[in-house]
């Protein structure tokens, strides 16, 4: 660190000393991401934007140099005319008017050097915000194979700016692009970037900057020799209405019972891995207390979390495979007219999808849709979606309750309930929007605009990273939220404790079953028992967290703890009605405080939490009543 | 350039009438003549789908193709917009005006 103000480019040793900061611009489906990972490693923090809730993604790396270079990665974006929430933080880092934000020295522009067209006029943009830029000449591998002949000096020459070729997935040409960084912001250094003069174009500066787009683009880039037939091939049938369709519908459900029947042999040992170590752990500590503590409460909890793992991940591998694929955007295609018939933007598909996986992201990705109304028809549907956290609630259920048998030969009737669940939440989405639609609004939608990417072999070690970072976030939250979630439930069931002399079961008497008991005559005509009621507090916090407090509950109250026991006791205990009625209602149910946190931040008031609440638990409520006394009169009683 | 062919035969100079890239089936091809701001409904700002369409590559001279249709009701569509794939609704390509390509006997390009 210098103790003096650098005001003098002479002193480039004191600016050396000061980390550079580098911000990545491109279009989507540019590879920004691989190049982010290229630069920065794992070296990476992923925070939010003081204020609003878009991604922050920080990384750094240290340049060959021996400088500490920055990395800031911004959402993608065809242009600086910022459109959508996402689209104003590009252009307000870039700007450097984000508050809180120091403006980057230095923009690299990611470019996918096979469709160069779009991005050339954002690089033209970018110039005339007069911060230094590099162009990242990414996918240059894919570029050579297409013998596709891009003349770099040309390129560099006019746009006046370094052009570096790059295989972000490889990390092939990052250090010469870091170098070049490093060039750029030493010859700008002391030329002191003023507040930038840039403003939104006009209709007909867009035009002039297209033109001059195409110019460089002719003068620079002769058309590939061996173009990429095989998006064409591939369209013809997965865009095809019929055969499209199916394959989209056939993708879904291999997805679902991949998820469900794939994950066994993990879930098994997982499963008894945790057993073992209850039972080694049991031994080692005396009775008392702290035995239950650590065995009914930590291990318990913990272990009945950590067991969906499997399930999750895979969930996630198809999510990020459909993604790298290039398939995720036909599907959006493929579904637009639903989505629209109910309302919803075709671009909501992509939230919603990923609300499969997880609301929270999921709501956050919302912010790929740019007129505010669409957004919001799209987060308070969002949570209907069938996430990840109610796997572990309807696994449970599932298991205990519906036969494992085998239905037309090949499907097994648990996957075909699984999948119903799924269903259901689908279709109420979708009518829920279109009710919103009604009831709310009614005007034009956004307009639907969307590049179809080229179809890619996906990076392995791509998508192996993308899959174990999913995987980390959501044992985080289990490490963290659970846990702590474990242990009060253990708390809340062990004290006070039972009184001597008293007879039933010990958690009759603590806190937990006060609470229960005082819930139940609401909760009564849905056929909810007093411990399905317990299960439903804690079940705020997250819904998996009802899967250890129904475990909690049920191996205090008598028989001995166990993810296995769990299953069968709650099969003694409960009615099927009972058990159908449980599961309509986590269809349905708010029950996850951190979602309306969510939407609480990315709507900015407690108005539209509320209503998610209010609407959830009214069609929960309604479900379970509906579900409990159809299988009633059915017999299920 | 102008080479010899483009100058005389009536049957090339006759230009064909603009068509709307909203009514365009699938297979039908052209360039872009003008865009026109032609937001389906209110909810917009004048000349935002204008812009919109300008930055993703639907400017005067470009060369468009329906490659597919959306299996309800042929909407959305999916274009080649020069060398890049874009799927948008058919009312948002109402403004997109296409000189068509004169359809001509014989093997298509
Ligand atoms: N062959 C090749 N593939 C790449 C390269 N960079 C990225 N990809 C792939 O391109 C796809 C999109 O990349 P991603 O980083 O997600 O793009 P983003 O949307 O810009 O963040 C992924 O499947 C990547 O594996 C590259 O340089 N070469």
């Amino acid at each position: 660190m210098s103790d003096t103000l650098d005001v003098a480019p002479a002193r480039a040793g004191a600016a050396a000393a000061r980390p550079l900061r580098v911000a990545l611009v491109g279009n989507p489906n540019s590879g920004k991401t691989a190049m982010f990972n290229a630069l920065t490693g794992s070296r990476q923090k992923v925070a939010n934007y003081a204020g609003v809730t878009v991604e922050r993604k920080e990384g750094q790396l240290v340049a060959a140099s021996g400088r500490t270079v920055v990395v800031l990665d911004l959402p993608g974006t065809y242009s600086l005319r910022a459109r959508s929430p996402d689209e104003v933080v590009t252009r307000d880092a870039v700007l450097g008017r984000l508050a809180g934000e120091t403006p980057p020295d230095v923009v690299i522009c990611v470019a996918d050097a096979t469709n160069l067209r779009l991005v050339l006029r954002l690089a033209l943009e970018l110039k005339a915000v007069g911060r230094p830029c590099v162009l990242a000449l990414n996918m240059i591998d894919i570029a050579q194979r297409q013998g596709l002949e891009i003349d770099t000096d040309r390129l560099s020459r006019e746009l006046s700016m370094p052009v570096v070729g790059t295989v972000a997935t490889r990390r092939r040409g990052v250090e010469t692009l870091v170098a070049e960084v490093e060039a750029q912001a030493a010859e700008a250094a002391g030329a002191g970037a003023g507040p930038s003069a840039w403003r939104e174009p006009s209709a007909t500066e867009i035009r002039a900057l297209h033109r001059e787009a195409e110019r460089i683009l002719k003068a620079a880039v002769r058309p590939p020799k061996r173009p990429d037939t095989w998006t064409g091939r591939l369209d013809g049938v997965l865009l095809h209405p019929v055969a499209g369709v199916l394959i989209l519908l056939a993708v879904l459900f291999l997805m679902f019972q991949a998820v469900f029947t794939g994950a066994k042999p993990i879930m098994d040992l997982i499963t008894a891995g945790f057993d073992q170590l209850s039972l080694i752990v049991g031994h080692l500590l005396p009775d008392g207390m702290l035995k239950s503590l650590i065995c009914d409460g930590v291990i318990a909890g913990v272990g009945s979390v950590v067991v969906f793992l499997p399930q999750i991940m895979i969930l996630f591998l198809f999510i990020i495979l459909l993604e790298d694929v290039g398939y995720m955007a036909r599907a959006a295609f493929l579904l637009d007219r639903i989505m629209g018939g109910a309302g919803l933007h075709g671009r909501a598909f992509i939230p919603l999808l990923s609300s499969f996986a997880c609301a929270i992201p999921g709501i956050m990705a919302t912010r790929v849709i740019d007129n505010r109304r669409d957004r919001l028809t799209t987060i308070l549907v969002a949570p209907l979606m069938t996430c990840s956290a109610r796997i572990p609630v309807y696994t449970l259920i599932i298991s205990a309750f519906i036969p494992q048998r085998t239905v037309w030969g090949v499907l097994s009737l648990q996957g075909l309930v699984f999948f119903g669940l799924y269903a259901a939440g689908l279709v109420s989405a979708l009518l829920v929007a279109w009710v919103v639609r009604k009831i709310f609004w009614r005007g034009a939608a956004e307009p639907f605009l969307m590049e179809l990417p080229t179809y890619k072999v996906p990076d392995p070690m791509n998508v192996a990273r993308n899959v174990l970072q999913r995987g980390q976030i959501f044992l985080q939250r289990a490490g963290t939220i659970i846990l702590s979630m474990m242990i009060l439930i253990w708390f809340l069931s062990t004290v006070p404790g039972k009184p001597a002399g008293a007879v039933g079961p010990a958690i009759n008497y603590s806190l937990a079953g006060m609470i229960g008991h005082a819930i139940e005559p609401v909760l009564a005509p849905v056929g909810f028992s007093w411990q399905m009621s317990v299960a439903l507090i804690p079940g705020m916090a997250a819904r998996e967290v009802a899967v250890g407090a129904l475990a909690t509950v049920y191996s205090v109250a008598g028989e001995g703890g166990g993810e296995a026991v769990l299953g069968s006791s709650l099969a003694a205990h409960w009615s099927l009605a009972s058990a159908l009625a449980f599961l309509a209602w986590y269809v349905f149910a708010p029950q996850c405080a951190s979602t309306l946190g969510v939407v609480k931040r990315e709507t900015n008031s407690w108005r539209w939490p509320i209503i998610m609440f209010a609407y959830m638990t009214a069609l929960a409520y309604a479900a379970a009543f509906v579900t409990y006394h159809v299988a009633l009169a059915l017999g299920g009683g | 350039m102008r080479r010899l062919a483009d100058i005389d035969p009536p049957h090339e100079t006759a230009l064909e009438p603009l068509a709307s890239l909203a009514d365009g089936r699938r297979g039908f091809s052209g360039v872009i003549a003008e865009l026109q701001d032609r937001p389906a409904a209110g909810g917009l700002a004048a000349g935002e789908l204008e812009r919109r369409l300008l930055e993703m590559g639907f400017v005067e001279g470009a060369r468009v193709e329906i490659l597919h249709e959306g299996f309800i009701g042929r909407d959305p569509i999916c274009v080649r917009l020069d060398d890049m794939r874009v799927a948008l609704r058919r009312r948002d390509a109402r403004g997109v005006l296409v000189r068509p390509d004169p359809v001509r006997p014989g093997p298509a390009r």
